[in-house]
């Protein structure tokens, strides 16, 4: 892992109680390490002031109180940072295998995905599960993984309307993207599936299952496996068991 | 020991100052649109500042009160009526049980708070007792409140107490300070311009999310859409259709438009309070100078507070009355509308005040 004395970055305000971060712009895994990596190292350093860090694909926000440190003073300590060869490696990422049933009622645009791409379904299924995706960030939902490696042949545009509800654990795909809902909401991917696992969980630390940087595979699962971890899950097991980590 | 809900209104939703810590997680962190007014709600009742109160969106709710207990009604004007009388806003107000708080015709602004002394008890999620509607998080059962609800509150005594005048926010139609950027150059000179030249109207879909304003199209130098990245609160978003969007306490936690600006701190309480239909226009202002107004806003807090502990704010009345053959020290409190405390060398007596509205107000009696 390069140090981050190497890497370039640049401070811009967002606001007045927000410090943006921005490397290059551009989505990469080298780019991502080095966002994981600068977080990191900020979260670590318990800079005064410095309430909340908050990681995307190219770029942070550094949330801090004004009353308790200058932006000034802030950005420093961060320059800071990257003299500090204590904090240039970035914590080891975990593999986490998600089982999903594809197709049926579960993932209704399945038909048109394969449609879409000249292929069958089997074939879609066989991509979207032959895979191993980055997570470079969570947002845009509590817990949502934007996952990055999803291969162009199984692409297809959102929908022209989107749907005023999509189930929770509803695996979708956007264009070149792919995703997972972790919890109910109007959205407009194409849905292929649907996860038995609970990818967000309020009531633990950290609430979401999925962080950045970690690997995630598809696993396909048939209708009563999803059905019987559902099951399980309603007696409260833990579903980690059943993903194999971490 | 709770409140019950006779009628939700349009949207009451338990919140606290917000969910901290949790962005990174994709969980946004909700709280008061508008937390200036829950502070003060819960200062003037001797609460810590983001105790958890009822955020109340334009038509009001309908509660009765089973047990005593002391609430404040702070932020918008929404008609509040305490037993079918207007009650008094920015005050600390002595509830029986059985009283009943309701809400009328809204006059200005779009959300009040109800805080109760001790607070509302709900159990904290994440590190918060605000309610996060997407998510169903927080709050009563993540959810808005409801016919039947009977809200626990951990009642806590409290005194009479009422805001100053000059602590009471106006929500006027002066422009809202923004700091430019972070994505200025996404923008043209003119598109610049046009952004804060212009009067924006508040559309009929704003929410918790984001105030959606309609108005004259911004110009994007090249594309509105950037990769993806966080966002907070005041930001002021541009889609490529040119017109801008201002994130609320629920927007999400990143996104992918341009941004112009972000409203500075001291103006967002106001921002929270903005009604469909209203005329908004923005005013650029530099780094320091928005660091310089949320200063000068947090020392009139610190002062408020000092005061408060020191008794300034409290607003019962002691008077002595005289007679030919002795003085009496007379205690009187406001009660509840058409009622009235008095105690008479430690005696208390309540007094029924009789078509008070035209004869005796109760301030006229407090000031005897």
């Amino acid at each position: 892992m390069k140090g981050l004395d190497a890497v370039d970055f640049r401070f811009r305000p967002m606001g007045d109680r927000s410090l943006l971060i921005e490397f290059d712009e551009l989505i990469s895994p080298e780019i991502h390490r080095q966002v994981r990596a600068l977080s990191q190292a900020i979260e670590e350093a318990e800079i005064p002031g410095a309430r909340e860090v908050i990681p995307a694909y190219r770029s942070m926000a550094v949330h801090y109180d004004p009353q308790e440190t200058s932006i000034e003073d802030l950005c420093l300590r961060i320059r800071e940072l990257e003299s500090r060869p204590d904090a240039h490696d970035v914590s080891g990422s975990r593999r986490v295998r998600v089982p999903v049933c594809y197709g049926g009622d579960l993932g209704p645009d399945l038909p048109y995905v394969a449609q879409h791409n000249g292929l069958t379904e089997d074939d879609v299924v066989a991509i979207h599960s032959g895979a191993t995706y980055l997570v470079y960030m969570i947002g845009f939902l509590p817990g949502f993984p934007y996952l990055g490696g999803m291969s162009g042949k199984i692409a297809t545009p959102r929908l022209p309307e989107p749907r005023t509800r999509t189930p929770a654990g509803s695996v979708g795909v956007a264009g070149t993207q792919t995703g997972v809902y972790p919890i109910e909401s109007p959205g407009g991917w194409r849905i292929i599936g649907r996860t038995p696992i609970e990818l967000f969980v309020a009531h633990e630390v950290p609430p979401a299952r999925l962080w950045m940087g970690d690997s995630v595979e598809f696993v396909p699962i048939s209708r009563a496996e999803f059905d019987g971890i559902r099951a399980r899950a309603e007696t409260g097991e833990p579903q980690w068991a059943q993903m194999g980590g971490p | 020991m709770s409140i019950e809900v006779l009628d939700p209104g349009l949207l009451t939703t338990v919140q606290d100052l917000g969910r901290a810590g949790y962005e990174r997680y994709g969980v946004p962190p909700a709280g008061a649109a508008d937390p200036y007014a829950l502070r003060l709600g819960n200062l003037l009742l001797g609460n810590e500042e983001g105790e958890a109160g009822l955020e109340v969106t334009l038509l009001g709710p309908t509660l009765r009160f089973e047990e005593d207990c002391w609430i404040a009604i702070t932020g918008a004007d929404l008609g509040a009526r305490w037993n079918g009388v207007e009650a008094p806003l920015w005050e600390a107000l002595p509830m029986r049980a059985g009283d009943r708080l309701s809400f009328g015709t809204p006059r200005s602004g779009v959300r009040a708070y109800v805080t109760v002394a001790g607070g509302v008890a709900v159990t904290p999620v994440l590190s918060s007792r605000s309610t996060y509607l997407r998510a169903k998080l927080g709050g009563l059962d993540g959810r808005a409140l409801k016919t039947g609800d009977r809200l626990r509150i951990r009642a806590m005594p409290a005194r009479h107490r009422r805001l100053p005048a000059k602590f009471v926010p106006m929500y006027d139609s002066s422009p809202f300070h923004v700091v430019l950027g972070p994505q200025e150059e996404r923008f043209t000179q003119e598109g610049i311009h046009t952004f804060l030249s212009s009067a924006y109207e508040v559309r009929p879909d704003s929410d918790r999310m984001g105030v959606r304003l309609e108005g004259p199209r911004i110009r994007h130098a090249g594309a509105a859409d950037i990769i993806s990245e966080p966002v907070c609160t005041g930001a002021i978003q541009v889609p490529a259709g040119g017109e801008p969007i201002v994130l609320l306490v629920d927007r999400q936690t990143t996104g992918g438009y341009a941004k112009i600006g972000t409203v500075i701190s001291a103006d967002l309480p106001r921002l929270g309070q903005v009604m469909p239909g209203d005329q908004l226009t923005f005013a650029a202002c530099t780094l320091a100078e928005a660091h310089r107004r949320l200063r000068e806003r947090e020392a009139g807090v610190s002062e408020l507070r000092k005061s408060i502990a020191a008794g300034g704010l409290d607003c019962r009345r002691t008077l002595q009355v005289s007679t030919p053959t002795r003085t009496y020290a007379v205690e009187i409190d406001r009660q509840a509308a058409g009622r009235v405390s008095v105690r008479v060398d430690g005696t208390a007596y309540d007094v029924a005040v009789e078509a008070q509205r035209n004869r005796v107000p109760p301030d006229a009696g407090e000031q005897g």
